[in-house]
């Protein structure tokens, strides 16, 4: 296993630019969203530091560090100051394996603009969500809080039950595109965008995903008007910033994955003769998806957490694996048929299979208002 | 690839310690937690046989350990939460009568 | 020393120590956290040895779902402080003395059967990948497959019953 210094470096490099990427663009995410929510609701954000508000998160980071960090009395120390670490590194990792654009030559050098071309890249992405869960629910019991303990396990059962649709929403690009590699299916995606291919997909993804990042509409467990803001309640001063961080970071970041596993990743016109415009469609689509986002919690009310839990296992779900089996029908079909038109049904069913199963599922979720 | 005694080696000990685990501790929990790095010891195993002999054979079987394992977990936990229940402990000193 | 044995080594070191951690801690969550440094490491085994699948499913079933639902049950029982001594006084050196001897009979076999061994075969560039395995898993295996989806739906049902409180009629 002898090392390449060009290729170490060519990753340190990669590494180091993604990290302080997603710290910036945290930073500015957060500007983005009290800006637009502000917009939603007819008043200006923050406007004071700096012109328009551009200094605010420097002023964000300078308050929160020199806040006064407190550990409750009979907190588990240990775990107490770990958990937040916990919950930011696999937001941090996650995007390891998105290609950002196409291969560019620098410096006589091809260079991938992806860290890594994992061939089981879907698979690493659902092994990081499903460890990302630890950290909200060993904060919420080392801080010998009853509230946070119990909007830690609330947070955290909600999390693991949308993995499942999560789970299912990854397997129809898997199958269309046919490998596991982001790089893959972003490369499958020449003509056609599989959002085309799989619309109800593409919805189910993205929902499980705000539910994932315990986004408003699903923001029960956190929100700081329920259960005394849920599983952070005792985190003050940088603690808290990391897990504010990790959350934004999370929201970036799965925006990414939806972006190239349904929208393309960073095709576009023009990109493959000018390969420095990836990176660039990249942005704006990301930047699409988390407006979107903030739309979403400007619009939605917050839902109920017992309605949450069943929207996810009774509607969500369902759905979702119906989705995967007339995915694999109409890819079937294909193969049997030769001809690619086929691949047309996979929409139009899942569409319908889901406008019937959202008639008739609407007593499941109502649940105990009858 | 290293010789596979290497890797032998390491699962034989990590399978011993599991062993251990379940004799000493008195918590069914951690009873539990010893069996799934005993079943985990036997995994090692199963994957370094498969990498020694180039087939794909003893990774299938280890798929479908952690299957099995995960449903055991699973009707385990759940029994542990029943007892719990009834005797208010997990001690398994204290669970030495088939009534209640 | 190669790099190959110098990272066996280190891990190695890591799951010894952790599957020590879990064994002899006090507190049941330190217990769970040791555990899932432990299957981490063999994780990345398997990553050495050629089974990219097998390891992160491993990651995702046993760090990510088995362990959470051992937290989760740690917690609610508030299970976290275990008895200090056992109830009798050669419960503990008799455990610990057994699982020596059982550590030095499979070493022992192990060295005694070196030559035995055949030799490793080199692998190809695909080994392990889930393509190979799912072919091999709804060709071959296709029946154990079957039984095992059965079984997780028995397990299901089975723990929904266990803890469903009884009626009121």
């Amino acid at each position: 296993m002898i090392m390449d210094w060009a290729l170490l470096t060519e990753w340190t490099i990669k590494s180091l630019v993604l990290i302080f990427g997603l710290i910036g663009g945290f930073a500015y995410l957060t500007l983005f969203e009290r800006k637009v929510l502000a917009r939603f609701q007819v008043r200006i954000g923050p406007n004071r530091a700096g012109p328009h508000g551009i200094l605010q998160p420097i002023a964000d980071a300078i308050k929160l560090i020199f806040k006064e960090e407190l550990i409750p009395a009979k907190a588990d120390k240990i775990i107490f100051i770990v958990a937040p670490i916990i919950t930011v590194i696999p937001a941090l990792i996650i995007l390891a394996v998105v290609p950002f654009g196409p291969d560019i030559r620098l410096f006589g050098r091809t260079i991938t603009l992806y860290i890594s071309d994992l061939n089981v890249a879907v698979l690493y992405i659902m092994s990081v969500t499903s460890i990302s869960v630890y950290g909200i629910v060993l904060a919420g019991w080392s801080s010998n809080n009853k509230y946070a303990t119990l909007g830690g396990i609330r947070s955290t059962a909600q999390m693991i039950s949308y993995e499942l649709a999560l789970g299912l929403g990854f397997v129809g690009p898997i199958l269309l595109s046919g490998s596991l590699s982001l790089v893959g299916i972003v490369d499958a995606q020449k003509n056609v965008w599989f959002f085309l291919y799989q619309p109800v997909g593409a919805f189910i993804f993205w929902v499980a995903n705000l539910a994932e990042v315990n986004r408003a509409p699903f923001d029960m467990p956190e929100a700081e008007q329920e259960l005394t803001a849920g599983y952070h309640t005792e985190y003050s001063g940088m603690k808290f910033a990391l897990f504010f961080m990790a959350e934004y970071i999370k929201m970036i970041a799965v925006s990414a994955i939806a972006v190239t596993l349904f929208f393309g990743g960073y095709r576009g016109p023009l990109v493959d003769q000018f390969p420095v415009l990836g990176p660039l469609y990249f942005l704006i689509k990301v930047v699409a998806f988390l407006y979107l986002m903030v739309w979403v919690r400007a619009t939605l009310p917050r839902i109920r957490y017992d309605r949450l839990m069943a929207f996810g296992w009774k509607l969500l779900f369902p759905i979702s694996l119906g989705n995967v089996l007339l995915t694999a029908v109409g890819i079937g079909l294909v193969g049997i048929t030769g001809n690619n038109l086929w691949l047309w049904f996979i929409p139009v069913s899942t569409i319908l299979f889901f406008l019937l199963v959202s008639h008739f599922a609407q007593g499941a979720v109502a649940g105990g208002n009858k | 690839m290293l010789p596979e005694y290497y890797y032998l080696t390491l699962s034989a000990i990590l399978f011993s310690m599991g062993a251990m685990g379940v004799l000493i501790r008195r918590n069914a929990i951690i009873i539990f937690m010893s069996v799934e790095l005993m079943l985990n010891a036997a995994n090692l195993a199963f994957v370094s046989f498969a990498r020694m002999h180039a087939t794909i054979n003893g990774q299938i079987f280890v798929f479908f350990v952690m299957a099995v394992a995960a449903a055991e977990v699973a009707v385990g936990l759940a029994l542990i939460v029943a007892i719990f229940e009834t005797k208010q402990s997990i001690d398994i000193d204290q669970m030495n009568s088939m009534k209640g | 020393m190669s790099i190959d044995i110098i990272l066996f080594l280190g891990l190695a070191v890591v799951a010894i120590l952790s599957a020590a951690g879990m064994l002899f801690s006090r507190n049941a969550i330190y217990s769970a956290l040791f555990l899932i440094i432990n299957f981490s490491a063999i994780a990345v085994y398997y990553l050495i040895l050629g089974a990219p699948f097998i390891a992160l499913t491993q990651i995702t079933v046993y760090a990510g779902a088995i362990m959470v639902l051992f937290i989760f049950v740690i917690m609610l029982l508030g299970a976290e402080q275990t008895g200090r001594t056992p109830a009798s006084w050669w419960m503990r050196p008799l455990g610990m003395g057994l699982g020596a001897l059982l550590i030095l009979e499979s070493l022992y076999l192990i060295f005694t059967h070196l030559h035995s061994f055949p030799q490793p075969i080199e692998i190809i560039d695909g080994f392990g990948n889930p393509g190979q395995v799912g072919e091999i898993l709804f060709d071959k295996y296709v029946l154990p497959f079957e039984i095992i989806s059965l079984l997780l739906l028995v397990a299901m049902i089975g723990a929904i019953v266990l803890t469903k409180k009884k009626m009121k009629r």
